[in-house]
């Protein structure tokens, strides 16, 4: 038996970073583009949880690198790549492909003659859902398939509420109200008595919101919850724990250069959002020393007023939970929504933008641009070009930049559309540094013809096929269907979303792909960045004919050393 | 009995699915449940399925489980599993191709050219420039005619348009798996599928994919600070044994691997009694396994191939590699230990989980928490691989201003501490409930669950081992762990490695994968 990796998964459970980006890297890293719904997000209750499944469990980090994160709480990009990385000699064939090819005749298709018989009937469990009296929303999912019971607080507020001179503070405040424990019992203290149950407690920020959860064998839920409540009412945020989170945090600022999938990440969303946006400004050594525990203290009180989602599944008795949740939250005030952002969103400016990194062999290219937000009615048509530019082993892109020229193991792209902002428009390749011009262009000419090569049939059927019939991958259990609906209740989406956008998507027409295409991707509004070797990449990018090549630079910031003078007392 | 009634329940009386979901529930965390919803079966050609029945939601996940890997791999074609699991990917003689009989001679071509380039260009005097160019070029035109016949990924589009989730593949250095979920009314889809492409593999587009191959290791490991580590750390702790081998290849080697080798491979290694194959989810076994038969009986027979037999020889000295370079510090050791069949492997278990688990763990309340000098700190095992004897490591993460020796020491001080003091009751005790606690938390997981089952099955014959390995980390004592920590914790068995950071890199570090190699 090998309990090493668990081992893995539960260091991770003690990194509380914004890992957005690296969620993003490590999707097309690892093996599945996803189509949208399926962005790995912030505490969702519990997807596979930390946890020594031993030999499968290393084969799954092995293999799919892209599922790291969803071993909760939190992973920083350092943990995630390491993990990735030593327990490397992993390699997955992976994912996304293009179109089709000219209609060739072709054998038999035996494959044809197999029946599909009817699927059984299926009615997703949904979870029950309790409105309190102050505004705060339970969601209680029973499952008894095995004797544990978890829980988490979604509290709105993240990242990108943060005061600009305190970047990096919802992750200092995210890791320190765990680490510090509560007045009766210390972080230190919490640690030996929970995992002497096999039992987690953790608390995480996100770029908009921040989260406490909670999982424990049933026979000690009692207790494990009692805890958890108490974190949450009572913390003790402890100078010295703020200060281990910040050694933690600054680890990460002063290695964020060290890979170039990071650093292509993260500079071509500062593309598309700007430098100083709310949704990609970063944590700088001076920024995180800015943060203070009052700070802390101050967000926790500032938040924990605003609109919870309380969700708990598992093991137990809905009345008993339901009168045990009522006991914990009714007391607390009346919810006040936070105000309504308003964030200004431009396409980025147009141009090739480089940064040379000398110690790679391969270019990571990325193209973006300013996508949209789920609220917009052509999301599905959108969801469906996607699918056909870069959705799965027949997506354009794969079919094109991987499989016909061999030039990329990784490969993707998308029109992305987030919650409650404009996602970003995205397309990677990932090649060796001679090849990074022909890539481009090749993944360009893809871009381009989703205006100017029309959609078929053909595609529409394939891409509709692959969405639709792996449609109830995203409720086939029961704390899918609990994360889903919690994560509407949370952004203010109805609670049969799910089923309207699978409608909408059966309804998606080539007439609308086309419309779809024609309003949103113009080539002409869209940066292109690449992260490489510059001596390496022959010809050069001012070969791509779009313009200067613009340098960007990611020199980080370090804090001025005191004077002499100021150091004498 | 009960099973039976549960299945009639689920088939006729869905609503009171949940009901039942909650009866079967209660039993469905022990060895005994299993066994009544586990049906095993092995075929005339020596392949073994399971079917694990788990009715929660109407969708399946399977895991094809070859007993190869790269340490398979012949001498001089490191990367072979990898690039025929590649291959795996791309069809056989009924899918993916528009006339295989015709696509067949011109495969056939494509190898011939291949083989008159490689002669030519391997050439160690009098290789002639000219011709060499002249044989490239036949063999693109080779190439191009064969592609005439292809419907380019017609495997994976089929399973992808019918459901597929997850569809992926890994390749270690001890096996090979393949997986994927989908929708339960697509269980003999799959099953055409998955045995079609074990039993009958086409080369097609075998160069194009050798490309891709190559732009996976430049992204795995030649451009990332700690991949080159790794590849140099294990390169560096084995002298003998394939484990210490590139396992995605070494470039010139898996620029040269060419499409007979492939199916050479395939040939020797995918053989019936080489292979189990299991599914979980909303499946009947007693419906299920006569369809799974008959399309798993054509899967080829044949011995099971024989076993890598190069044992590494003690290590005797202590080794090191550093690494100076512009990206920031890390350190990284291992010791030798026995394979996974080894009586102390539980015992390896708990050292580990003292060491590394959690925030209670020792590294990280020494390294991390009380010291201040690493952001994260691990020890780990069985690496690279488990089925010969791997390694034992730690790795540590220094916080700004603090040096790899500052971990080594600290590593080590820790190690000392194993070695010289027994554990605590309570640490031990922890080890045991987190163990149990893990085993089944993953248990609700389709193709978690398969994984499990088909490694425990290929690896101790028996998927019941997923169970009663509790029985062996029940009776870990801290004798124990003294004991191994004292055994293999020794400086002669070390091998370490470090990144330095260096302002100014030396230009030969700059790029570390040199091209070369055919094509």
């Amino acid at each position: 038996m090998k309990i090493s990796l668990s081992n893995f998964s539960d260091a991770i459970v003690l990194k509380g970073h914004d890992f957005s980006r690296a969620v993003k890297r490590l999707i097309w890293t690892g093996a599945l583009a996803p189509e949208g719904i399926q962005i790995v997000k912030e505490n969702l209750p519990q997807g596979l949880k930390p946890g020594l499944f031993s030999r499968a469990l290393a084969a799954r980090l092995k293999s799919c690198p892209f599922k790291a994160p969803e071993f909760k709480g939190a992973l920083s990009l350092l943990t995630s790549l390491i993990i990735v990385l030593i327990l490397g000699g992993c390699h997955n064939i992976q994912q996304p492909k293009v179109y089709v090819a000219p209609q060739l005749a072709q054998q038999a298709k035996p494959w044809e003659q197999i029946p599909t018989p009817k699927l059984h009937d299926f009615n997703p469990h949904q979870p029950q859902r309790i409105e309190l009296k102050n505004g705060i929303v339970l969601f209680l999912q029973e499952d008894h398939e095995l004797p544990f019971v978890s829980g988490s607080v979604s509290i709105p507020g993240g990242a990108r509420d943060e005061d600009p001179a305190k970047v990096g503070l919802v992750s200092l405040y995210g890791q320190t109200w765990r680490t510090s424990g509560t007045a009766k019992l210390s972080g230190d203290a919490l640690d030996d008595m929970l995992e002497a149950k096999a039992a987690h407690i953790e608390t995480g920020g996100d770029v908009d919101s921040t989260a406490l959860s909670w999982d424990s064998l049933k026979g000690d839920s009692d207790q494990v919850f009692a805890l958890a409540l108490d974190l949450f009412l009572h913390p003790n945020f402890s100078a010295e724990k703020l200060q281990l989170a910040q050694q933690q945090v600054a680890t990460g600022i002063v290695r964020r250069n060290d890979d170039e999938g990071e650093i292509a990440g993260r500079e071509s969303a500062k593309l598309v959002y700007g430098p100083n946006s709310p949704y990609t400004r970063q944590p700088e050594l001076a920024t995180i020393g800015a943060v203070t525990l009052d700070d802390l203290k101050a967000w926790h009180d500032r938040t924990l007023h605003g609109k919870l989602i309380v969700s708990v599944s598992g093991d137990f008795d809905p009345a008993a939970m339901e009168a045990k949740l009522r006991g914990a939250f009714e007391g607390l005030p009346t919810v006040h929504a936070d105000p309504a952002r308003h964030d200004s969103f431009a396409d980025p400016k147009p141009g090739v933008y480089f940064i040379d990194k000398e110690d790679v062999n391969q270019s990571n290219v990325e193209i973006v641009g300013l996508g949209t937000d789920r609220h917009n009615p052509d999301v599905p048509s959108l969801a469906v070009m996607n699918e056909i530019l870069g959705g799965g082993f027949a997506s354009r892109l794969f079919q094109k930049v991987r499989t016909e020229l061999g030039l990329a193991y990784a490969v993707g792209g998308s029109y992305g559309y987030s919650w409650d902002h404009p996602g970003e428009f995205h397309a990677m390749v990932m090649t060796k540094s001679a090849s990074t011009v022909d890539a481009t262009k090749a993944a360009l000419a893809e871009i381009n013809g989703l205006t100017t090569k029309p959609f078929t049939e053909e595609e529409l059927a394939r891409a509709k096929d692959n969405i639709l019939n792996s449609f109830l991958f995203r409720y086939d259990t029961r704390e899918k269907v609990l994360a889903v609906r919690v994560r509407l209740e949370f952004y203010g989406y109805p609670p049969d979303y799910l089923e309207t956008y699978k409608a909408a998507l059966e309804k998606v027409t080539v007439a609308d792909l086309d419309r779809v295409a024609k309003k949103y991707i113009h080539s002409d509004k869209l940066a292109i960045l690449v992260v490489g070797n510059g001596p390496e990449i022959k010809p050069g990018l001012d070969e791509l004919k779009l313009g200067p090549v613009q340098k960007v630079d990611i020199t980080i910031p370090m804090p001025k050393q005191p004077a002499a003078s100021e150091q004498k007392p | 009995m009960q099973r039976k009634h549960f299945y009639w329940i689920y088939k006729y009386v869905f609503l009171l699915v949940l009901a039942a979901t909650t009866l079967a529930g209660a039993r469905a965390q022990d060895l005994k449940s299993f066994e009544q919803r586990i049906t095993t079966k092995v075929l005339p050609n020596g392949l073994t399925l399971v079917i694990c029945e788990r009715p929660e939601a109407p969708v399946f996940s399977y895991s094809t489980f070859i007993d190869a890997g790269d340490v398979n791999d012949p001498s001089g074609q490191s990367g072979l599993a990898h690039m025929f699991e590649h291959l795996a990917f791309k069809g056989t003689s009924q899918i993916g191709t528009t006339d295989y009989a015709a696509e067949k001679v011109a495969l056939a071509k494509v190898e011939a050219a291949n083989d008159a380039y490689e002669a030519e260009y391997l050439k160690a005097v009098g290789r002639d420039e000219k011709k060499l160019a002249e044989l490239k070029q036949a063999f693109k035109e080779a190439e191009a005619e064969a592609h005439k016949f292809v419907v380019p990924n017609q495997f994976t589009d089929v399973a992808e348009r019918n459901g597929a989730e997850g569809l992926n593949a890994e390749t270690g250095l001890d096996e090979t798996m393949y997986f994927w979920s989908m929708p339960e009314n697509r269980l003999e889809l799959w099953a055409w599928l998955e045995s079609g492409r074990l039993s009958d593999v086409v080369p097609r587009e075998f160069y194009k994919e050798r490309d891709v191959v190559n732009e996976e290791r430049r992204m795995r490991t030649d451009s990332n600070p700690i991949g080159r580590l790794v590849e140099q750390f294990l390169a560096t702790a084995y002298v003998a044994h394939n484990y210490g081998r590139s396992s995605i290849g070494w470039p010139s080697e898996v620029q040269q691997i060419n499409a007979t080798e492939a199916m050479d491979f395939h040939k020797k290694y995918y053989v019936g009694a080489n292979i189990v194959v299991v599914v979980v989810g909303d499946v009947k076994a007693s419906e299920a396994l006569p369809m799974l038969e008959k399309y798993f009986s054509k899967v080829p027979g044949g011995p099971k191939p024989e076993e890598m037999t190069t044992v590494e020889p003690k290590q005797f000295a202590e080794k090191t590699v550093a690494i100076r370079e512009q990206t920031q510090p890390f350190y990284l050791e291992g010791y030798h230990r026995p394979d996974y069949r080894s009586p102390d492997a539980e015992v390896y278990d708990a050292i580990s989980d003292i060491m590394s688990n959690g925030r209670v763990s020792r590294l990280y309340r020494s390294l991390v928490r009380d010291k201040q000098i690493a952001a994260e700190a691990q020890g780990f095992s069985p690496f690279p691989g488990d089925k010969y004897p791997g390694l034992f490591a730690f790795y540590a993460v220094p916080l700004p201003g603090h040096t790899p020796t500052e971990m080594r020491d600290a590593i080590h001080k820790e190690i000392d501490k194993l070695r010289a003091t027994d554990v605590t009751d309570e640490e031990l005790a922890m080890y045991k409930t987190r163990t149990r606690a893990d085993l089944l938390r993953g248990l609700a997981d389709n193709q978690g669950l398969a994984n499990s089952l088909a490694e425990y099955q290929t690896r101790f014959g028996d998927w019941r081992e997923l169970f009663l390995q509790l029985d062996k980390v029940d009776k870990v004592t801290k004798a124990d762990i003294r004991r191994v920590a004292n055994e293999v914790f020794v400086p002669s068995n070390r091998t370490s490695a470090s990144i330095e950071t260096d302002a100014a890199a030396t230009p030969a570090q700059k790029t570390p994968a040199q091209d070369g190699g055919a094509q």
